[in-house]
Parts: structure tokens; C-alpha cells; sequence
């Protein structure tokens, strides 16, 4: 779990917030709004709920070499539907990001390799097809990176990813 | 008891101390305009002749009474005239609750008859918004939004409310405690230490030979008029302020330097430019008062005190920055002083700055002693002021008369100019005249327009006749677009374009609307109708017909320095010349 905390040093412009927010219609457009009328560089922006059903939760990816991050932490603050902001940048933090990947497997030998390195990523095999192989990634943003990079040499058929979402370990 | 939901309105308007409504009836508000009729001994309605002045008037009564401004409008076309009133209100830190009718809950999304996306629209431009839908959300609804209005930095909330939600019936107790769980009307930052940063604060004061305080509206906001002199004074720290800020202190008073910025004195911007310290109270650094931020005040530390902690550092970057209100923080601020603090102690900075300030009395402050009748409109400024003795409020609209109002006309006191600072808003001193008339009806009011703003609001005379409103208009007519003729002038070569401005008989049109209409083209005739105008018991309507081409000055021309001003250059033998005599272009350097 040491990884995490590599990769957040490595990368240093990007801060990465969360924002607990009202659970109610609307706010995920407030929030959106928020960002484009202040021009702030947004890399991703992932909503969910949480525990309390009144409450979801976003982690809020800046780039912080275009955009100073406690500023969208003001700014946040500034919407009423806002209820917490916590800037985990610098908290030690397990930050993940999830894929799925199809990858071609026309040459159905090719089908272990691809296993193979599905394991060295720990992704799983979540579905089979005669030509295709559907991969469940999760992991920090460059794990998955470098996983598609690999994938790529199959060919990758189809790939979605979810934003990254974060939590401080204390 | 049992309510409908537009009793609730109305019930909600008057517990949170509001006695004028200004607003227009349509379809979708119909069910609140009749529960009106039931309450108008304790709540007055101002039909306004178009819904952005019904806004517009909102927010002066706000800035003139401290008490949520309120308009009201029907949904579709009605809600959305409201929208430049809210974006000025915005910009300007008002607190106005704008309550819109919106079509019946089921009919929401269907594109139905004047359905539009409210919320949607108004969200950038609004401090919150909410779309009730449910009865049994409108009180909490209505009393959040007036609460969110007014605390904190103050700002317009808006209400959009189903017209099946206004006609239904639910039991209503009066909300006492607002509680909403992510706003905190001042939401400090968590590590901020106050008594570490005032200790900072202190000693940068102390070590600070050129200081300067910034006033901005913040403090009228704070209404921390007091705590504030006590600094300036206690400090003896020279003053000045931002356009909205005029008036936080007496402009008489010798520490008062006055309006900084685009058309600020140079003498001012000079002290501000050299400044090693610039103490921000209540101001958000606008692109109107810094030039180009590059350049701004390059030698200066600054302390920033706001209750936005979004403003902190926004433009400029800030070596102690507090998120407090200002009221909070003057008195620890002056506690904070040093005993050898005072006037005395910046003998040299008050000679620097003294000497600029001779400069600009030679060569940008215009002299009134010409060898011409002809009339200039810094000078219609200059005469309003002397005739009432400065004791009036003035709604100004926006463009060069705004600039001159603030150049010739000495505030006082607060709440003494009413005008759109952030926004720019044309057409806003007719209908700002009103709401400050019904803010404080024993005040004389003036609204002063240029022709270009006045033509946006003229339909607003049949409201000040209809509502008997005794307040003064004067247009200052110099049948051009003034400001931007003069951009065109000093930046386009001189090329005039869609500048020409006709207008109509400005006293036939008084006449028209049955109000004494007046007009001046000399000094003498301004004089004397500034005289016939206030011996008139009722609205008047005054044309000053005024030299064509005269320029505001000083200017930072946009990307200069703070200090790097177009000026007049009057020579002391020519004193002023206007464009139409051969001056103009030739004044300037």
C-alpha cells in the first residue's frame, strides 16, 4: 500500500479533494457550474453515495499546475449544498480508480497470455466472449495506465474507467 | 394554522421585516398576487413597468435599509427579465430574494406554457437557488433563502415556486432558527489562527512607512462604520476607497483620499502604486481598481481581510490574509497598534502624497471658472452638490456621469451613492431611485442618468407616478454614448462607432408622463433648475444639455499600471477646453 503514496509524490499537480455534499437533485450541476464559470482545470470529478442516504460523496481531481486547489476549496465552500471539503493531498490516502477493459482475442492462444497478465495487475476476468476477454482493472490511475498500454498490444476493443475516488486512512 | 402556500409568501416577506415588494403578475404568480390583496396593510407592492427594475430596486432598498430587498415575478419571460437585476445584485453583494412563479409541479420538463429552466439560468448568477415543487418544503425553503441572502457576504437568492404549490394548504408555523447543514454564513478557513494573523498583521503595520488602506463595501456590509474610523484614525494610516466603498468614510476626512481605480484620482492611484503596505477591508481587488495585476503595487505587502475566503488571494496574492468579517477584526486590528501609531508617524508619506495631490489639482481637476456659459457635466455634478449641500442620496447609472459623480460630488456619509459597481449595469439609477425612496422616504433622492441609461429605463416615470414618489432625475445629456465614444476616442482613433444618441424631448416626455420636466444648457440655467426642480414638490425631470466630448480623466487605459494614467493636462492658462472648441485630443499629451 506503500504505492499510494509514491504515486501521489510523483505526481504532484494533481490534488485530489473531497466534497461531501446534499444529497439532492441538482447539486452535481452546482458543482459542475462551479468549475466551468471559475475556469478551473478539472482532470475528473466522480460522484457517489455514502452511508447516510442524505449525503454523496465527490472526489474532485485538480490540476494544480493551471488551477490552485484550496482556491476550489473556497470556492466549494461557497456552495450551500457544500457540506465538507477535505483536501487529501498531502493525507496519507488510498486513492483508486476502476476499468473495464474488452480485449480482442482473435487468436484464442493468446487467451492465456492475456490471463496472465490480467494477474500481474490483479485485474479479473469478468466475462468471456469467443473473441474477447472483458478485464476488471482497479487500482491507482497509473496501474491502470499501464495495464491499458500492455492490453493495447491485443488490441483493446473497448475500455471505460470511472474517476478516482479517495479516502484518508486515519 | 392552515396556509396556502402564497399566504406563506407573504407571511415569510413580512416576519423577515421587508415592507416593499417590487414585482409584475403573470400567470404563474397569480395565486401569490391574490393572497396580496389580504396583506397589503403591512406589506406595499411596487408594479414596476419591467421585472429587471423590479429587481434593480430591490437591491437599492437592500443598500439602503439593510433589509432583504424583494421582487417578485411570474415564470417564463417574467423570471427571466429579472436576470441582469440578479447578476447586478450578485456582483455587488446585495441580498435580495427573488420569488418567480413556475408552472404547476406536473408540468415540469414539459416545456409548458412560459415554462423556463429558472434554476438552471440563475445558478451562476445567484448566491442559491431552490425550485419547490413540495408545499411542505416552502417555509423552510422561503426562510433559508432570506437567511442565505443577508448573513455572510450577502447576495441574491432565488425561489421558484409551483403555482399548484402556491394554491395548496398545509398547517404553517412561522420558522424561527434557519439551520442549514453546509452553509455557515462565515465558513473560516480550519487552520486559521486569528490572534496569530492580527499579531502579523500588526507588525507589518508597524514596520510600514507608505501604508495605504483599501475600503471596500465590506465594511457597510459589517456595518462596522465606527470600528472602522477608530482604525483609521487610532492608525492614522491614509484612506482609500473603492467605488463601492464611498462613503464607508467621510471623504472630508483628512485621511481620505478618496476613489482609487480606472478614474481615480492620480494622486490616489500614485499612493496606492507606491504604497510598502496595503491594508484590504472588505474589497475583492476588481480589475477596475488594480490595472494590470503585473504591475500592481509591486513593492507592497498586503493584509486581506474578507469574509469570502474565496476573495483571499483570488488576485491578489496576500501576506496575511484573514476570513472574518471586518467588524471582527478592526478591533483587534487597532488593539494590535503600536502607541506611536498616527498621522505623525507618516509626516513624509502625508508630504508624498500631498504633493501629488497639488499635481492633480493642477492638471486634472477641472476649475468651473471658464470664459464660457457653456456647461460640462462634471460641473452639473458640482452644482447638484452645492445647491443640496451635499445631503442627498444619488442613484447614478453607469458610464462617465458615474465616474464625474464620484470626482465632484463629496459623500458624506453612508448609503449617500447608489450605483452598479461590479456589473455596470446601464439603466439602474431610475428604478434604484425608487427602491431608495421607499428605503428611506424622508431622504432626497436623486437619480442621475446619462441619456444612453436613462432611454433603458424610461418606462420606470409612470412607476414614480404611479407610487407618488417625489424623487429628482437628472439626465445628463450629451447625445452620445459617453464612455464608450470616449474608449472609441482614445483607443479606436477616434472612430465613433453606434456612439450617436438621439433622444427624445426629454421635457415633452416629462410632460407625457405628467411630471415637471426642466432643461439647462448654461451654468446659470443648471443652477436654477437644480433650485425650481427642489422647491417642486414631486418628481421632476431634468435635461442638462452638456458639452459633447468631454473625457472622465484621470484613465488607466485596460493592461496600464496603476499608476501609468491618461491625464488632462490643463495648462494653467487654458484651464479646460471642450472637444466642440478645439480641445479635446489636443488636451492630452
Amino acid at each position: 500500500m506503500l504505492i499510494d503514496r509514491i504515486e501521489a509524490r510523483k505526481n504532484p499537480t494533481q490534488h485530489t479533494l473531497v466534497a461531501l455534499v446534499e444529497n439532492k437533485p441538482g447539486v452535481l450541476n452546482r458543482v459542475a457550474s462551479l468549475f466551468r464559470r471559475r475556469n478551473f482545470n478539472i482532470d475528473s470529478l466522480s460522484v457517489g453515495m455514502t452511508d447516510d442516504p442524505t449525503v454523496s460523496r465527490m472526489t474532485i481531481v485538480v490540476d494544480a499546475s493551471k488551477t490552485s486547489a484550496s482556491l476550489v476549496e473556497r470556492n466549494l465552500y461557497k456552495c450551500v449544498d457544500v457540506i465538507e471539503v477535505l483536501d487529501l493531498t498531502n493525507v496519507p490516502s488510498v486513492i483508486r480508480e476502476m476499468a473495464l477493459v474488452k480485449v480482442n482475442i482473435a487468436d484464442t492462444h493468446k487467451r492465456g497470455e492475456v490471463k496472465q497478465i490480467a494477474d500481474m495487475y490483479e485485474a479479473r476476468v469478468v466475462d468471456v466472449a469467443s473473441d474477447s476477454l472483458m478485464l476488471e482493472i482497479t487500482g491507482t490511475e497509473d496501474k491502470i495506465d499501464a495495464a491499458l498500454k500492455i492490453l493495447s498490444d491485443y488490441g483493446i476493443k473497448e475500455v471505460v474507467r470511472t474517476g478516482r475516488i479517495a479516502m484518508a486512512r486515519r | 394554522m392552515k396556509r396556502t402556500g402564497s399566504q406563506i409568501i407573504w407571511e415569510t416577506i413580512i416576519n423577515e421585516g421587508t415592507d416593499v415588494v417590487f414585482g409584475y403578475p403573470g400567470g404563474a404568480i397569480m395565486p401569490a398576487y391574490d393572497a396580496l390583496l389580504d396583506y397589503h396593510d403591512r406589506v406595499h407592492h411596487v408594479l414596476v413597468r419591467h421585472e429587471e427594475n423590479a429587481a434593480l430596486a430591490a437591491d437599492s432598498y437592500y443598500r439602503c435599509t439593510g433589509k432583504v430587498g424583494v421582487c417578485m415575478a411570474t415564470s417564463g419571460p417574467g423570471a427571466t427579465n429579472l436576470v441582469t437585476g440578479l447578476a447586478n445584485a450578485m456582483m455587488d453583494s446585495s441580498a435580495v430574494v427573488a420569488i418567480t412563479g413556475q408552472v404547476a409541479s406536473h408540468l415540469v420538463g414539459s416545456d409548458a406554457f412560459q415554462e423556463t429552466d429558472m434554476t438552471g439560468i440563475s445558478l451562476p448568477i445567484t448566491k442559491h437557488n431552490y425550485l419547490v415543487t413540495d408545499l411542505k418544503e416552502l417555509a423552510a425553503v422561503l426562510a433559508e433563502a432570506f437567511y442565505i441572502a443577508r448573513s455572510g457576504r450577502p447576495g441574491p437568492v432565488l425561489v421558484d415556486i409551483c403555482k399548484d404549490v402556491q394554491q395548496q394548504s398545509i398547517e404553517y408555523t412561522p420558522i424561527k432558527h434557519v439551520k442549514v447543514r453546509g452553509y455557515k454564513a462565515l465558513r473560516k478557513p480550519m487552520n486559521q489562527d486569528l490572534q496569530g494573523l492580527i499579531g502579523k498583521a500588526g507588525a507589518l503595520v508597524d514596520a510600514a512607512k507608505r501604508p495605504v488602506i483599501l475600503a471596500g463595501q465590506g465594511i457597510k456590509h459589517a456595518n462596522a462604520h465606527d470600528e472602522f474610523k477608530v482604525f483609521v484614525e487610532e492608525s492614522g494610516i491614509p484612506v482609500a476607497t473603492t467605488l463601492l466603498g464611498i462613503g464607508v468614510l467621510d471623504e472630508d476626512h483628512p485621511q481620505n483620499l478618496r476613489m482609487m481605480g480606472m478614474h481615480g484620482e492620480a494622486y490616489v492611484n500614485n499612493a496606492i502604486a507606491n504604497a510598502d503596505l496595503l491594508i484590504a477591508l472588505g474589497m475583492r481587488f476588481d480589475d477596475r481598481v488594480t490595472g494590470n495585476l503585473k504591475m500592481y503595487a509591486k513593492n507592497a505587502k498586503v493584509i486581506h481581510v474578507d469574509i469570502d475566503p474565496a476573495e483571499i488571494g483570488k488576485n491578489v496574492p496576500a501576506d496575511v490574509g484573514i476570513c472574518a468579517s471586518v467588524r471582527e477584526v478592526l478591533p483587534h486590528l487597532t488593539e494590535a497598534l503600536d502607541d506611536s501609531q498616527g498621522v505623525a508617524k507618516y509626516a513624509d508619506w502625508y508630504g508624498q502624497i500631498n504633493e501629488w495631490r497639488g499635481d492633480t489639482q493642477a492638471h486634472d481637476v477641472l476649475s468651473f471658472d471658464l470664459p464660457t456659459n457653456m456647461l460640462i457635466a462634471p460641473q452639473v455634478m458640482r452644482i447638484i452638490w452645492e445647491e443640496t449641500g451635499g445631503q442627498i442620496t444619488v442613484c447614478t447609472d453607469v458610464g462617465q456621469h458615474q465616474m464625474f459623480e464620484t470626482q465632484y460630488f463629496q459623500h458624506r456619509r453612508k448609503n449617500q451613492l447608489i450605483t452598479s459597481g461590479g456589473l455596470g449595469t446601464m439603466g439602474f439609477a431610475l428604478p434604484a431611485a425608487i427602491g431608495a425612496k421607499f428605503g428611506n422616504p424622508q431622504e432626497e433622492v436623486w437619480a442621475i442618468a446619462g441619456d444612453g441609461g436613462f432611454q433603458m429605463s424610461i418606462p420606470e416615470l409612470q412607476t414614480v407616478i404611479q407610487e407618488g414618489l417625489n424623487v429628482k432625475i437628472a439626465i445628463i445629456n450629451n447625445s452620445f454614448l459617453g464612455m464608450v465614444r470616449q474608449w472609441q476616442e482614445l483607443m479606436h482613433d477616434r472612430r465613433y462607432s453606434s456612439v450617436n444618441m438621439t433622444a427624445p424631448d426629454f421635457v415633452k416626455l416629462a410632460e407625457a408622463y405628467r411630471m415637471k420636466g426642466l432643461r439647462a444648457s448654461t451654468i446659470q440655467e443648471a443652477r436654477e433648475v437644480v433650485r425650481e426642480a427642489r422647491a417642486h414638490n414631486g418628481p421632476v425631470l431634468i435635461e442638462f444639455v452638456v458639452e459633447q466630448e468631454t473625457n472622465v480623466f484621470p484613465m488607466i487605459q485596460p493592461g496600464k499600471a496603476l499608476n501609468d494614467m491618461t491625464r488632462r493636462q490643463i495648462t494653467p492658462e487654458k484651464k479646460y477646453m471642450p472637444a466642440s472648441m478645439g480641445g479635446g485630443m489636443d488636451d492630452l499629451k
